[in-house]
């Protein structure tokens, strides 16, 4: 189980860098380009909020895992 | 022996009620001002303002949740430094005051800018203390229980939150019931505004008479408090693993049923089925009042078999549930499927002198049906006309709103189908408090637990109705356009496709739980 967890740092690795791409390719960027002024908000909070959130937090988080530091023998 | 065991139980019950009334309140007070959004937006945000516009965006999405993450790492961080009792009474007050400040504010006409400004200001400093209250009464709560019933009694404040929303809407439908619309629209609205000091401050009283936590107390004795929780909490490789962790594998799933079940839902009847603002506040409120015991009994149960899965098996359940539970949402309240009796239809027409502009007059068509099953649908079209312009020539001159009044066996459909959605938020929602204290050490509890939960709850949970909101309609356009060319319609339902933004982040949350969380840890004074 513990093979699993450390290999399955590498999709959380992966899901941070795609969920990235999608917020800032089909969400911000959009925003920043819209006329509409409503948008400007929620796009500075999917830029750098929810991104770094996602993507650093995953990026860390598969880090330790593919490290082993969830072994649950630790 | 008995004595003391009663008078520790009577203790503890007062300790609860005090910590539970408070957090009630300080959602009150959160819920008090989307609930009021509609009528907020016309007093302070008028419409066709950019800046007023770009201010009620901000007060929207930054104190829902932008902001809460920051009060969590603030009050956080005062609470384990100076202790968990002084810090959710400042937050207590702040949350108070502010709600009370929002209804006292003169609107946009009597003082102008400074009435958005004053509004958002006050909302942010609403967000902060949320953000600093729930860790606190959590952690109260939890290092007073005893070990094997840490689950039922910190399941009390898991409450709060959804009783808060539910008084909100009682308070307003009592409120609204209560005089005429014309006195709401103008001063009525104020009301459950006002109402909240009356309430914040018989809980502070009731919060001054109560003892340090007991756990915080003795680790302050001894010299073990942390001098520095967040570099503690961030900082250190160890504890920062636990606290990302609590957020991709319990609080993200958690905040976005959360959201789901109960604000998800809520949009999807106002704004997909176009169900009638009193009806539709009814609805939530029976299903609410219906599903709020189960957060003691989930949290009870956490106490039996584990926290770990009762939680996870909430979230799964809602993974594979949510698309036929609101495919049959649709089924049961859409007025596609009900036959017209064409019979019954009626159009009304009025016109009257525009009061804020003489040179106009509004002109009101309503048109009604009646359908089989009893369901009544309302058309309202809304037209300003002036003495050169009979007919409204661009959709800036037309206001139309839409409203279905549901038959009795449709809308108890949807009560339960919103019952049930409410079953999966009190599997994940009830057990998490006592989940998340056991997971951190006392002195850097308060801080580390707060973080993940505001950012699952705050941010995932907080922007489900942008992103689901933005999947449907994206599934909706595509439709129109493929209409348009004579193609087959790419998506069956693209009212359903918003459901994929919880639906994935449910999902992962389940994998990284089921997988990572070990769950054991039950100890509260390390």
């Amino acid at each position: 189980m513990n093979l699993l967890r450390r290999i399955l740092g590498i999709v959380w690795i992966a899901l941070g860098i795609a969920g990235g791409y999608y917020l800032i390719i089909n969400q911000a960027i959009p925003k920043f380009n819209s006329d509409k002024s409503d948008d400007l908000i929620p796009a500075i909070i999917y830029a750098f909020i929810l991104t770094p959130i996602i993507v650093g937090g995953l990026l860390i988080f598969g880090a330790y895992a593919l490290k082993g530091e969830y072994d649950q023998s630790k | 022996m008995n004595i003391t065991n009663n008078n520790e139980k009577k203790g503890l019950v007062s300790i609860i009620a005090a910590s539970s009334l408070g957090t009630l309140i300080e959602w009150y007070d959160f819920y008090i001002f989307g609930s009021l959004a509609t009528i907020i937006s016309t007093k302070f945000f008028p419409s066709g303002n950019q800046t007023a516009a770009l201010l009620s965006t901000l007060a929207t999405f930054a104190a829902g949740f932008v902001v809460r993450p920051f009060g969590a790492l603030f009050f956080g961080r005062l609470g384990d430094l100076i202790g968990r009792k002084y810090t959710f009474l400042v937050t207590l007050v702040i949350m108070g005051l502010s709600t009370f400040l929002i209804g006292c504010v003169p609107a946009y006409e009597t003082i102008g800018f400074l009435a958005p400004v004053l509004v958002l200001l006050l909302r942010l400093l609403q967000g902060l203390a949320l953000g600093g209250e729930y860790g606190g009464a959590a952690t109260y709560v939890a290092e007073h229980s005893p070990a094997h019933q840490r689950g039922f009694y910190t399941s009390w404040i898991q409450t709060t939150a959804t009783a808060g929303l539910f008084i909100s809407l009682f308070v307003i439908i009592i409120t609204k019931g209560s005089m005429n619309d014309a006195s709401f629209s103008e001063w009525g609205w104020r009301v459950p505004f006002w109402i909240s000091i009356l309430m914040v401050g018989v809980s502070v009283l009731i919060r001054m008479k109560m003892q340090e936590s007991p756990v915080f107390a003795k680790a302050k004795a001894e010299g073990k408090t942390s001098t520095n929780p967040l570099k503690e909490s961030f900082g250190n490789k160890y504890n920062f693993k636990f606290v990302l962790l609590a957020l991709f594998g319990a609080t993200m799933g958690q905040g976005v049923v959360w959201y789901t079940g109960q604000f998800y839902a809520l949009s999807f009847i106002q704004s997909t089925l176009n169900i009638d603002l009193t009806q539709a506040s009814k609805l939530i409120m029976y299903a609410l009042g219906m599903g709020t015991p189960f957060f003691l009994v989930f949290g009870a149960l956490s106490d039996k078999i584990g926290r770990k899965w009762i939680m996870l098996i909430g979230m799964l359940i809602a993974i594979f549930s949510y698309r036929p539970i609101y495919s049959a949402m649709h089924d049961a309240g859409s007025i596609e499927n009900k036959r017209e009796v064409p019979a019954n239809e009626r159009i009304e027409v009025t016109e009257v002198e525009d009061a804020t502009n003489k040179a106009q007059t509004v002109k009101t068509s309503v048109i009604s049906k009646i359908y089989s099953d009893g369901t009544i649908f309302k058309e309202t079209r809304e037209e300003r006309l002036t003495a050169n312009v009979k007919e409204a020539n661009g959709p800036s001159n037309v206001k139309i709103s839409k409203a279905v009044i549901l038959d009795n066996s449709s809308f108890w459909k949807l009560v339960w189908l919103v019952f049930i959605q409410v079953i999966f938020v009190t599997m994940v929602y009830g057990p998490i408090a006592a989940f998340l204290v056991e997971m951190f050490p006392v002195k850097i509890r308060y801080t580390s637990m707060s973080l993940p939960y505001h950012i699952g709850n705050g941010i995932f949970g907080g922007l489900l109705p942008a992103i689901a909101t933005f999947l449907a309609t994206k599934a909706t356009q595509a439709n129109e356009v493929a209409a348009k060319a004579g193609t087959k319609l790419p998506y069956d339902k693209p009212f359903l496709e918003g459901l994929w933004y919880p639906i994935l982040l449910a999902s992962v949350c389940f994998v990284i739980g089921a997988l990572y969380i070990n769950g054991k840890d039950r100890r509260v004074d390390d």
